[in-house]
């Protein structure tokens, strides 16, 4: 017997495209960007976009919240064409969340949330009571209530960001897109939205779609990933299916990284100039004693004429030879070298 | 809910900073129907004003047929500028877009020069109110407006625009110097007073028909609060929104570009009430949340008028000193003021 323990919701196609060509008309001239998308996003996942620079992400991004009109295809929403939607409709089933500065600096967090309101509200946009209450949730969702009477302008950068997706979440769309989210948080704030969207879409059974250059924290918490890789080709999948195909390795083709399975991260790619054996029992000494040969371009392989064996970080034995820090140890192969 | 009471901009600043200001506007209407070439003493103006006894009868005439309109005239006026700067300043996204910066009074101008000046029209008489004039400034100023809509969808960087609207306006200057350089000396005169402004150009019959057209463009941008707020967020969040971006936009410069041509047409180009009064509402709410921001403005708009209209008639010996001479002393510091504290200011940010 076959047990499901999802709900039936999490397997919705709540988006999906069908040979969706996105990119620029310029007169007669096409410029598509990405082409042939089969793309699906569903209720319930936190899905990262990764690729690099310029690659099309925004682009994306544009055509299916539908600002912009594909070239080609079709965005299906909810099982109907995008282009059919009115922009009040789309306005309740789409927020975005953009990085683009505002001068929104002189409302309070309260009243920026409730802008969201906005598809719902009448003429003047008075709020009910019931829109009270979304407002106030949303910003306790994302643990900005106790901010609710300042001026955005005096927030930092991290909590400004959460008042901009509390914004997107008094929208009570099913499908929240966000444009690199994290971009100019510190590591802290960069975690922390990122569990809190992937929280939204566990539990609230959104739909998040965000684009994201932030790949460790994208690898940790997305459900799925759309990897757009240099050769402009879309690659969808379960984030440890992609990782463990080697689909991360196409990336950056040409680039002058590569990415390292293991940290899950992308590192420079290694300059190598000499190997060297390494024993070393203790897995975290080991770990850094790597990174610190690979930076001074030393590779580890079994066979190498130079042998090194650590059993702390202050007892390293090089050739014979023993040192009593990491750092003597690169002073010591220098010498050799 | 507890956390209403740190709120920065609490409903209890709306009221206090309205009524201060309704109170001070009060009083500068008074003091211009008391203040003038002759000293009305309060009893006359309050006889004159409710058909009472008056010492003097040509108080009753001086308060009635003079002082009063003005007084109207530069309330309405004020409210109409400030609000027309204001509505530029959400549409182009910045702060310090105005109707005398963005070109749209030079606009009006020109449109007033062609009648004056090239087709002769109503040279000498009440310059400003007469409907040709009229006729003239909503069509320069609609040409301008033309012109930066047009510029707007290819020229996205609001600060470019922005200096579009300078260059538009210096061409606007250049037309407006060729008809002067090609007319009558009489011509000349009568447009240069024209141009420096002034309240005292709206007589008590023409009020009526400036009182309808501004409260009409006033009442109707209030209208547009909803998609004002969302603005503030960019045109991106608020299409997000929901929001006509287009519709609202091309919706925001008419009604900008009508509030300032009928005060132009009226009144002459009066320079800064637009581009400071909003910033002065701003300032003293704290606030840029178009639902009190907008009544604020019209209202301080109305004070900060009768103020330089104050000011204009206290050398009483040599009459009435033109508005344009007197918005710059009161515009300057205050813009001055902004842009060097603008990192401090929180609409800025």
């Amino acid at each position: 017997m076959l047990i499901s323990t999802k709900p039936m919701a999490a397997v919705n196609d709540i988006l999906s495209t069908q040979n969706l060509a996105v990119g620029y008309r310029n007169g007669k001239q096409e410029n598509c960007v990405l082409c042939d998308l089969q793309l699906t996003l569903r209720q319930g996942e936190l899905v990262c976009l990764l690729g690099s620079n310029g690659i099309g992400k925004s682009t994306l991004l544009r055509t299916l919240s539908g600002v912009q009109r594909p070239l080609s295809g079709t965005v299906m929403l909810n099982g109907r064409d995008l282009a059919d939607y009115t922009k009040r409709q789309l306005s309740q089933l789409i927020s975005i969340v953009y990085t683009d500065r505002t001068l929104a600096g002189a409302l309070t967090v309260r009243e920026l949330v409730s802008l969201g309101r906005h598809p719902y509200t009448g003429f003047f946009g008075r709020l009910d009571s019931e829109d009270e209450q979304v407002v106030a949730d949303a910003m306790i969702t994302m643990g900005i209530a106790h901010k609710a009477g300042c001026h955005v302008a005096t927030l930092s950068d991290g909590e400004r960001q959460k008042a901009m997706i509390a914004r997107a979440l008094a929208q009570e769309t099913p499908i929240i897109l966000l444009d690199e989210p994290t971009a100019f948080l510190d590591v802290a704030s960069r975690i922390e939205t990122m569990k809190c969207l992937h929280r939204l879409a566990v539990e609230k059974n959104k739909a998040i779609l965000l684009s994201s250059h932030d790949v460790s924290q994208s690898l940790a918490l997305a459900n799925r990933l759309w990897l757009l890789r240099s050769d402009r080709k879309m690659v969808q999948g379960v984030t440890e299916d992609l990782v463990l195909g080697g689909q991360l390795d196409r990336l950056f083709d040409g680039r002058q990284v590569q990415f390292d399975s293991m940290v899950g991260d992308f590192v420079a790619l290694a300059d190598v100039r000499q190997s060297v054996a390494l024993d070393c029992a203790d897995e975290l000494l080991r770990h850094w004693i790597v990174n610190a040969l690979a930076r001074e371009g030393y590779v580890v392989a079994t066979d190498a004429a130079i042998k090194i064996t650590a059993t702390s970080s202050t007892v390293i034995v090089v050739d014979n030879k023993a040192v009593n820090s990491i750092s003597a140890m690169i002073g010591y192969l220098s010498t050799m070298a | 809910m507890n956390s209403n009471h740190t709120s920065v901009n609490s409903p209890r600043r709306y009221y206090i900073v309205m009524w201060s200001m309704a109170v001070v506007m009060v009083m500068l209407f008074v003091a211009c129907l008391v203040f003038g070439s002759v000293d009305i003493p309060l009893g006359d103006v309050l006889g004159s004003l409710t058909g009472g006894e008056v010492s003097r009868a040509t108080s009753r005439v001086i308060v009635l047929e003079t002082r009063l309109p003005m007084a109207c005239t530069a309330m309405l006026a004020g409210a109409a500028l400030s609000i027309a700067g204001l509505l530029m300043q959400t549409t182009f996204d910045n702060p310090l877009a105005g109707p005398s910066i963005l070109g749209i009074s030079t606009g009006s101008s020109l449109g007033v020069a062609i009648v004056m000046l090239a087709l002769g029209g109503s040279i000498g008489g009440v310059l400003g109110s007469s409907l040709s004039a009229l006729i003239g400034a909503l069509l320069g100023a609609g040409v301008i407006m033309l012109v930066l809509l047009a510029f707007s969808s290819i020229v996205k960087n609001s600060v470019m625009l922005l200096i579009i609207g300078i260059m538009v306006s210096h061409l606007a200057s250049s037309a407006i110097s060729l008809l002067n350089f090609f007319s009558t000396q009489e011509g000349v005169h009568s447009y240069v007073i024209w141009g420096l402004g002034n309240f005292s150009g709206v007589t008590l019959e023409r009020l009526p028909i400036f009182a309808i057209l501004v409260i009409a463009s006033v009442l109707l941008s209030m209208m547009l609060v909803k998609p004002l707020n969302a603005l503030l967020l960019g045109a991106r969040y608020a299409e997000n929104l929901g929001v006509n971006i287009r519709g609202t936009r091309n919706r925001l410069l008419v009604l900008s570009g009508i509030l300032t041509a009928v005060v132009t047409a009226f009144c002459g180009p009066i320079g800064f009430i637009g581009l400071i009064v909003p910033h002065i509402a701003r300032l003293s709410l704290r606030s840029s949340n178009h639902i009190v921001l907008l009544p604020a403005t019209a209202l301080a708009g109305a004070v900060v008028a009768l103020l330089c209209t104050l000011i204009s008639v206290v050398p009483s010996a040599s009459g009435i000193i033109p508005i344009n001479a007197i918005t710059p002393i009161i515009g300057v510091p205050i813009i001055i003021y902004i842009i060097v504290n603008r990192k401090r200011i929180a609409y800025f940010n």
